[in-house]
Order: C-alpha cells, then sequence, then structure tokens
C-alpha cells in the first residue's frame, strides 16, 4: 500500500470515529436530557427498565453474536446484580434493626452474607463481581471439559432453574418467592421510588449503557475480538495454534455476567422489586431473542433489538394480553428462519445496498465479481501506469 | 543427528478398533518426510496423536526428547508443532492480515492479548508473510472471499507464522488444480530449507515433487516400509496394499 | 431397609417418568443434533389427548371407561407424532446444522403451543384451518406454473398477508357465537382421572407400590423394548442409525435423509406423547405441564451421552434415584442413627426438599461432567469433533 492511500484511509477512518462520536453524544442528549423533560414520570421509569435490559443484551450479543456460546441463564446473573442492590436498600435502617420479613419466618439474626451490603462501596462492587465470578466459575467447570454448543445451553438452563429453585425456597435468607421491595426503602436519605432517585436512577443507566457499549467495542475489537471470532467458527483450529480457548471463554463469559448484573440492579430500582421469577426461564431466553432480533455480533443491534422488542412487547400485551405470546412465539419462529442476522443485518446487507440503488448510487462491493475491481489487477494496472 | 520426532510402540484403540498398532518412527530435524498410505491407514489419526487431540493408548510421543504424553494441545502447539489440516481451515469472518496476525501473536496469554498491542516485529512479519503466500493484494478481504488454493496458501503462512519447529501437513495437493499443486510444492520446499516437515499425500505426482528424502507407507496402522522414493515404489508389498494382490 | 427399597423403588418410578420423556428427545438429538425445547410441549398435547379421549369415554361407563388408558396411548403417541412432524417439516428442516437457532425456534413453537391450549375453541380452530386452506392451497396451485421460481418471493408477499386477512376477517364475523368462542380446556389445570384399576396399591414389604406408578414403569420398559427393536431390528431403524453416523454416505447410498429426519422426529414427538399419557396419571395437567420436565428431561441427555439407549436408562433412572433420596429425605434420615454424622445429616436435611433436591442433583452432575465430559458412554474415534 503506498503512503498517500494509506493517509488518505486514516483521514478517513478518523472522520468515520468523529462521526460515530458525534452521534453517539446527541444520542445520550436525547436520552438523558430531553426524553427526562418530555415524557411523564411512569414512561420514564419504563425507558429506563428497557434501557436496562439492552444493558444485559449487550452483555448476550458479546457471548453469543461473537464467541458462539448461547446462554440460556443469563437471569442468574442479572438477578444476582438486583439482590445485591436490593439487599443494601433493605439495610438502610436504624442500627440493631433487621428488615421486616425476617421477623415473619422467626430470625433473630441477620444472616452472615447479609453484613457486606451495609456498606454502598461494597455493595456496588458486589453487583459487578459476584454475578462474574459466579459466571465464571460455571465457565470454568463447563468450557473445562470442552462442553459447548447446546450441551452449554442447557447446563446454563438447568443452573437458572436451579438458582431459581434455590432463592424460591429459602425464606429464612432472601425471603424466598416474595423477594425483596425496593420501593419502599431509602437511598442515600432518599425514597427509592421518589421522582428524583428515578430519575437519577435513569440518567445512570443510560451512562451505563454508554460504558458498557464502549467497554464491548473494546472487547470486540482488536486482537481479542478477533479471537472471540475465531472461536466461534473454528475452536479446534485456535487450540492447534497455540491458544487456550478454556481462558478467554471464561473471561468473556465472566463480563458478561457481571454486565448482566450491572443491569440487574439498574432493573430491580426503576421495577421496584426483586423476585426469583426474575431468573424464570422464559425471561432468560427472551433475551436472547432481543439480540437476535437486532442482529448477533452488532452490538448497537443489541440495544435497538431491546428497545423494539420490549416496546412492541409494552403496547401489545397491553391491547391484547392473550395473543402477546403467539406473538412472541411467531417471533422467534421469523427471526430465526427470516431474519437470520437480524435488523442490522438485514440493513447492512440487503435494505441499505438496495436504498443506494433506488437512489441511483453505485452498489458496494463485497466481493469482487468483475476484473476491474479486483485488487490484484488494479494493483498491477498502478504499477504499469507508475513506470 | 538430533531426533526431532521419536514415536515408540504407539498404540491407538477406538473401542476395539486399532487405528495404530505399535508403531515405531522417527526423523532428524530439518528433514522433510512424506507419508503415504491407502485410506484407513492411520494417517491422520498419526497426526492427531502427535498434536494432542487424541491420547495414546499405549506407547510415547517424544518431540526434541519431550515426552508429549497428557499435555494439552495448545501447550504442544506452543512447544512448536504447527498443523494444516485435511481441508483448509481459516478463520473465514476474519480478513487475511487478521489471521495472520491472530497466530503470529507472541504471547498467547488472555491478558496479554487483551491489553497488548500488536508488536511492530509481528507486523512486520505478518507483512512479509502475505507477501510469501501471495496474498498481498488480498490482505484486507475477508477470508471467506478465497479460493480453495488461496486458503490453502494462506493456512501454510498462519503455520509458518506460528514460527514452529516441526510442521505437520495433511493433504496439502487436495483439490487443487496443477499448476496450484506445484505453487504449493514449491511452497512447501522453500520451507523445508528451515522447518522439520511431516507431509501426508496421496498424490503420487506431488509426492515424487516435495519427496527428496525418505518416504514412509503406512498400512493398518503400522509402518509398512520406509525408505527413497523409488525404493518404496518398487517394493512389492506396498504395490500390495495399494492394488490389492496380483491373481496366481 | 424398607426405608431403602420405598425409596429405591419412588426414586426409579422418577426416574422412569424421566427416562420415557428422555427417550424421544434423546433420539431425536442423537440423529439430528437437535435439542427440541418444545419436547415438554409435546408431552402436554399427550397429555391433553389423554384427558380429551377420557371425557369421550366418561359418558360409556364401566367397564368401557376402565380401559380408556390403552385407547389414550396410541392416540397421545398419534397426537404428539403429527406435531412433531409438521414441526419438523415446517420449522426444523430449514434449520440443519444451525443448532443454536433450532433451539429458539423450538422455544417459539413451545410458546405458541402453551399458548395454544390456555386458548384454543371452535374459532381458533376454524381460523386456523381456513389459513391453511387457503395458503397451502393457493401455494400448491401456482407451484404448477412454469414461472414457480420467479414469482415465488411475490406469492409469498401476496399470499401469506391475504390468507392471514381472510382467516381473521372469519374469525372477527363468527365471533359473535358463543359455542365457537368456548375455550376447550381453559387456563386451568385439568384432571385425568385414574381408571379404577389403577388406583390403589400392593403392599409389599411394609410398604404401599401405587399400582399408577407400577404402570408407568412397565409402560416404560415396554416403550424402551419397542424403541430398541425398532432402531435393531426393523429396516428403517437401520436407515437412521446409519443417518446417524455418517449422513452424507447414508444420502450417497440412497438412503432417504429427508424422510428419515421426519420419521425420527414423529417418532421421538409420539414418545412424548407416551410420557404425557404416562405424567397425566400422576397429577392435574395444565399447560405449563411440559416445562416442570423438561430441564430434568434434558439433564438425562446430558448425562447419558449421545446415541446409546443404555446411557439414557442409566441416567435416567440415576438422576431419579438420586433426586427422590435426597429430596424425600431418605438419605438423611438413615444416617440420623449414627451420632458422629451429625454435620453430613445436617447438610443433607437442607437439600431435604424436592426444590432443595434438585440443586443438590445439579452440583453432582456438573461434577460428574468433570470427569466424564462427553456423559456415560461417549463416542469414541477420528470423527469426534473435540
Amino acid at each position: 500500500m503506498n503512503p498517500k492511500k494509506a493517509i488518505a484511509l486514516n483521514k478517513k477512518k478518523q472522520r468515520q470515529k468523529l462521526i460515530e462520536i458525534g452521534i453517539v453524544l446527541g444520542l445520550v442528549f436525547i436520552f438523558a436530557v430531553i426524553l427526562p423533560i418530555l415524557l411523564p414520570g411512569f414512561r420514564l421509569r419504563l425507558l429506563g427498565r428497557i434501557l436496562s435490559l439492552s444493558i444485559v443484551a449487550l452483555g448476550i450479543d458479546l457471548i453469543w453474536g461473537y464467541t458462539g456460546l448461547l446462554s440460556l441463564g443469563h437471569g442468574i446473573f442479572f438477578a444476582l446484580g438486583g439482590y445485591g442492590l436490593a439487599m443494601h436498600l433493605k439495610l438502610q435502617l436504624p442500627d440493631g434493626q433487621l428488615p421486616e420479613f425476617f421477623t415473619l419466618y422467626g430470625v433473630r439474626e441477620l444472616p452472615w452474607f447479609w453484613y457486606p451490603f451495609y456498606s454502598f462501596p461494597v455493595t456496588i462492587m458486589a453487583v459487578i463481581v459476584i454475578p462474574g465470578i459466579v459466571a465464571g466459575l460455571l465457565g470454568y467447570l463447563v468450557f473445562r471439559n470442552r462442553i459447548k454448543g447446546v450441551y452449554f445451553s442447557i447446563i446454563t438452563q438447568a443452573a437458572l432453574l436451579v438458582f431459581f429453585n434455590f432463592f424460591n425456597g429459602q425464606q429464612k435468607l432472601i425471603n424466598g418467592t416474595n423477594g425483596l421491595k425496593t420501593d419502599t426503602e431509602t437511598i442515600f436519605g432518599m425514597l427509592a421510588s421518589s421522582d428524583l432517585a428515578q430519575k437519577t436512577f435513569y440518567i445512570i443507566t443510560v451512562i451505563a449503557l454508554v460504558v458498557v457499549y464502549y467497554l464491548c467495542r473494546l472487547l470486540t475489537s482488536g486482537r481479542f475480538g478477533r479471537l472471540l471470532v475465531a472461536i466461534r467458527d473454528d475452536e479446534t483450529r485456535v487450540r492447534f495454534s497455540g491458544y487456550d480457548p478454556t481462558g478467554y471463554k471464561v473471561l468473556v463469559f465472566a463480563i458478561s455476567g457481571a454486565i448482566a448484573g450491572i443491569a440487574g440492579a439498574l432493573y430491580t430500582v426503576q421495577t421496584g422489586i426483586i423476585t426469583p421469577k426474575f431468573m424464570e426461564v422464559p425471561f432468560s431466553i427472551e433475551m436472547v431473542i432481543w439480540v437476535a432480533v437486532g442482529g448477533r455480533a452488532t452490538l448497537i443491534g443489541a440495544i435497538i433489538g431491546t428497545l423494539l422488542v420490549r416496546l412492541g412487547q409494552t403496547f401489545l400485551s397491553e391491547s391484547f394480553p392473550e395473543v402477546w405470546l403467539f406473538f412472541q412465539g411467531a417471533l422467534f419462529l421469523i427471526v430465526v428462519t427470516v431474519l437470520p442476522d437480524g435488523i442490522v443485518g438485514w440493513w447492512r446487507d440487503f435494505a441499505w445496498n438496495k436504498l443506494r440503488h433506488i437512489l441511483g448510487l453505485q452498489k458496494r462491493i463485497i466481493t469482487y465479481p468483475s476484473l476491474e475491481e479486483n485488487p490484484e489487477v488494479i494493483q498491477e494496472k498502478a504499477e504499469l501506469e507508475e513506470n | 543427528m538430533n531426533k526431532v520426532l521419536e514415536i515408540e510402540n504407539l498404540t491407538v484403540n477406538f473401542d476395539g478398533f486399532k487405528a495404530l498398532n505399535n508403531l515405531n518412527f522417527s526423523m532428524d530435524s530439518g528433514e522433510l518426510r512424506v507419508i503415504i498410505g491407502p485410506n484407513g491407514a492411520g494417517k491422520t489419526t498419526f497426526l492427531d496423536v502427535i498434536t494432542g487431540k487424541v491420547q495414546p493408548t499405549q506407547g510415547r510421543v517424544l518431540f526434541k526428547g519431550r515426552n508429549l504424553k497428557k499435555i494439552p494441545e495448545y501447550k504442544i502447539a506452543r512447544m512448536g508443532i504447527g498443523r494444516k489440516f485435511q481441508t483448509p481451515r481459516v478463520y473465514l469472518n476474519l480478513t487475511v492480515r487478521e489471521n495472520l496476525d491472530l497466530v503470529c501473536n507472541h504471547n498467547k496469554n488472555v491478558f496479554s492479548t487483551l491489553f497488548n498491542r500488536p508488536k511492530s516485529g509481528e507486523i512486520r512479519t505478518v507483512a512479509g508473510l502475505l507477501e510469501t503466500i501471495g496474498l498481498e493484494a488480498k490482505a484486507e478481504s475477508p477470508a471467506a472471499l478465497l479460493s480453495h488454493g488461496e486458503k490453502q496458501r494462506l493456512e501454510i503462512g498462519m503455520l509458518v507464522a506460528q514460527s514452529p519447529d516441526l510442521l505437520l501437513v495433511d493433504e496439502p495437493a487436495a483439490g487443487l488444480t496443477d499448476e496450484e499443486t506445484e505453487n504449493v510444492g514449491a511452497l512447501i520446499l522453500s520451507l523445508a530449507e528451515a522447518h522439520s516437515i511431516i507431509a501426508i499425500e496421496h498424490d503420487m505426482e506431488f509426492v515424487r515433487q516435495i519427496a527428496k528424502n525418505k518416504v514412509t507407507v503406512l498400512h493398518q496402522g503400522s509402518v509398512l516400509c520406509e525408505g527413497k522414493m523409488d525404493e518404496v515404489q518398487n517394493d512389492p508389498r506396498v504395490i500390495e496394499v495399494y492394488l490389492g494382490k496380483a491373481p496366481e | 431397609m424398607s426405608v431403602l427399597i420405598e425409596g429405591l423403588f419412588n426414586g426409579i418410578s422418577i426416574g422412569s417418568v424421566l427416562l420415557i420423556a428422555a427417550l424421544g428427545l434423546a433420539i431425536v438429538f442423537g440423529l439430528m443434533g437437535v435439542i427440541n425445547l418444545a419436547h415438554g410441549e409435546l408431552m402436554m398435547l399427550g397429555a391433553y389427548s389423554t384427558f380429551v379421549v377420557q371425557n369421550v369415554f366418561k359418558p360409556w361407563g364401566e367397564p368401557w371407561f376402565s380401559f380408556y388408558i390403552v385407547v389414550a396411548i396410541p392416540i397421545a403417541f398419534m397426537v404428539a407424532a403429527i406435531a412433531g412432524l409438521v414441526l419438523e417439516r415446517g420449522v426444523i428442516r430449514f434449520l440443519y446444522g444451525r443448532p443454536l437457532e433450532t433451539l429458539l425456534a423450538t422455544w417459539g413453537v413451545s410458546l405458541i403451543l402453551r399458548q395454544f391450549v390456555r386458548s384454543v375453541n371452535w374459532l381458533l380452530v376454524i381460523c386456523v384451518a381456513v389459513f391453511c386452506l387457503l395458503f397451502f392451497a393457493g401455494m400448491t396451485f401456482l407451484s404448477r406454473r412454469s414461472d414457480w421460481e420467479r414469482i415465488r418471493n411475490w406469492t409469498l408477499a401476496i399470499l401469506l398477508p391475504l390468507s392471514a386477512a381472510i382467516a381473521v376477517a372469519t374469525g372477527f364475523l363468527m365471533s359473535k357465537v358463543p359455542v365457537l368462542t368456548k375455550a376447550w380446556f381453559s387456563a386451568r389445570n385439568v384432571d385425568v382421572t385414574a381408571p379404577s384399576w389403577l388406583r390403589g396399591g400392593v403392599k409389599v414389604l411394609g410398604f404401599q407400590m401405587p399400582y399408577a406408578r407400577l404402570f408407568i414403569i412397565a409402560l416404560t420398559i415396554i416403550c424402551l423394548v419397542a424403541v430398541y427393536w425398532f432402531l435393531n431390528r426393523s429396516t428403517w431403524g437401520l436407515r437412521i442409525r446409519a443417518v446417524t453416523q455418517n449422513r452424507a454416505m447414508s444420502s450417497c447410498l440412497g438412503i432417504p435423509t429427508a424422510k428419515v429426519d421426519a420419521l425420527t422426529f414423529a417418532i421421538g414427538s409420539g414418545l412424548a406423547g407416551v410420557a404425557g399419557c404416562a405424567v397425566s396419571l400422576l397429577g392435574s395437567v395444565g399447560p405449563n405441564t411440559g416445562q416442570n420436565y423438561i430441564v430434568d428431561t434434558f439433564m438425562v441427555v446430558v448425562v447419558g451421552g449421545v446415541g446409546n439407549l443404555f446411557g439414557a436408562i442409566f441416567a435416567g433412572l440415576g438422576i431419579g434415584i438420586v433426586n427422590y433420596l435426597i429430596g424425600s429425605g431418605t438419605l438423611a434420615l438413615m444416617f440420623s442413627s449414627i451420632e458422629a454424622l451429625k454435620p453430613l445429616v445436617d447438610f443433607l436435611l437442607f437439600f431435604a426438599t424436592s426444590s432443595m433436591a434438585k440443586v443438590m442433583v445439579f452440583v453432582l452432575i456438573i461434577g460428574f461432567l468433570q470427569v466424564k465430559p462427553a456423559g456415560l458412554f461417549p463416542q469414541k474415534g477420528r470423527n469426534v469433533e473435540l
């Protein structure tokens, strides 16, 4: 490649980067500043919930879209994050008092694992680290034995069921089926359901989404990201090239779990309660379909997919509650069979070209069907002209 | 001369079927050895054992004097054994340059891959390799768009990027045109100057092109005979296993 | 001692339910590498068919009513098999080689089936029938044209919404008729009464063996023998095994692989139907019945390994027995007399509920997979993808 061309390419890249940063900043401005003014409180709360769900979707895209690991158990990590923050809120009490549900079961002393959650910084750490560690451990035990594909999926599903059973059955530890209510608790002296608190949660959600998005960008570009794609495409080859895929998979699964934990915590405070229901099987599979709708292996697709599906669900299930399940089932079928690359993939591979074609612009070349566009031919031509 | 690879009494048993049966083999470092043998002779299993994909039931494999028993594949690869598969296996969704860059990475730990940027030396190696395998012009296009022969060349390039001491090449000429076969043959010969190579091949034309030294014939999981190409070709036992017994 | 035997018996009876449910799944997974998340819903269809058959027999009174179960089993098999066939031809066939997508698609089907039994009424059936009639008749008619390839996408784009619109319009027109809009089953659970000869039980060694459980064990054994015979002694079984071993080669040898796939899937689904029939004897049946069994069933397949019936048998019975021994507290009870084992007993008591037993079983399964990652009877050879 000659230096002139390289500089031109570099400039183009820089310009693209600037445009992208502009778009992201604009979106953040709309979501963080304009929408809170325009939308009534309960709608904003809904939007905040959806945005926090799109954070999990990013985590799932990271492992499914890029690394090819389909987890049907992300509800575990989501709920762990939620429980962490909810426990902190439950402990906003005068000294020596226990959260009221304990008295119902005759528990006098706070279970040991509640103590760290008195401290806010520790809670924030725990919300991220605990789901990450649980995911990493589960991942290690499974990946180490080269269990993958559908086996991995159904093992994560079984793990989900197990966690559900555990949280559901342990009234004396974590209030069982009833879950932990956060709406009536205070955080920093503020009622968690008050408008100000909710608005703050919303803004934090928007910021967290941007941060997580850039984290995922960082992970999926560069060598690490390319290695994830390589693992997805041909794991055996990766091994024979001298990489140990297990470590990479464990790390990326743990990161994905930690992301789900953050999302769960944000979702919980904007819902007002966390119960073991967050770990039901359908919810975790639903998370996967958000990614599929938006488009796998495109981070922006995960966010778009979540927004579309959740908004659609809100309106449809409000107006036709019985048929919603039919719609959802059909959505799974349609996305998998007709739109395997999701909306973003469809736009990139098909609609964009079609649009350019209609506007009379040249078709973008993905391969080089004609001689004039073959890079080898172009290079030779350029060399001939130079001489 | 020191041995790069020694194999002693190797047996691999798949539920009663002996894919390899009491096989003994050794080669000097710097040698280019061609292995031939009819279908089901155990050629691919032989490579599987060396690279650690299959564990031997009996016997041992010594690479530069070290026993490879129970060492995982990726560590064997890091010790310096590179393998090319029967059908080209490259990462279809990555570009040619990215394919080479991944293998070229010197420190393959998780965290150094995550945090370290590619070194300038590695970038130069990749550029040099692109030239060697003749895919400079297509460096930025995804590997999925390459032709079969280009994929073969890319995979051999990836092997070299790994800078192994021993290259295992499984049927590099399969499915190539005559011209491409010759290119690949020349590539292997030029690699043989700096590496030890084991090549498995069916195409006798090609074997004749590359087999300057010894040829090993495998049959039913053990070594049938070994020697120069001409000797092997005229060995009655070899003719028998390839063509069947001549009618009396 | 009798405690242990009772525990074993109950464990085996739980295990046999798991086994009969897992049998179909294991066959399908072995052949096509497809995990069918709608398997539980096919069980549910079998259970509902049993319920319908029972209601048909009810007015005839005894002695006919006693034998409804004999009729219900083949009908449950047929209903589930047909549903499975439609599922394979309609969806899964397009997704071979993409197991993770198949997982999601079958989940979609399972959602639809669950909602279907909740809201099924004559109106819905009529609408679906109208849609199928218009759409498929139109497609068949137009596919005879010579320029079919060219107009196919347009036909789809026009025919699909058109027939859907007509079907919905029909639905709206007839929605005033109350007979048509009455739901068949409603969302509540329905109860299948076991025939009189399956009620009660036999007393052995001081504990009660319920006939219903014995019947399920017998049914499982019959199914196992039938499947074993079918796979190993019949022509189609031979073909199925051939395709399981090497799909490309079988296809070259003239085995109709598409037909083999469809047949296998239908049989696997049919077995789910039989399992549903068995399950209906144990308790009430609802739209979510399948979900209660599905994860345990998957675990049987994971532990048993692919392509071996014996693996499924050992895994099913093993999981069933361990589950019961821990969940019922039998294990804790056995050790309770020994003072030195107090901590162990406390530990076991912590897991001595049916839901906590699942936690323990899962931990054991994960531990088991550390030793034998490919299940009890792993496949060996060069073709095994590591």
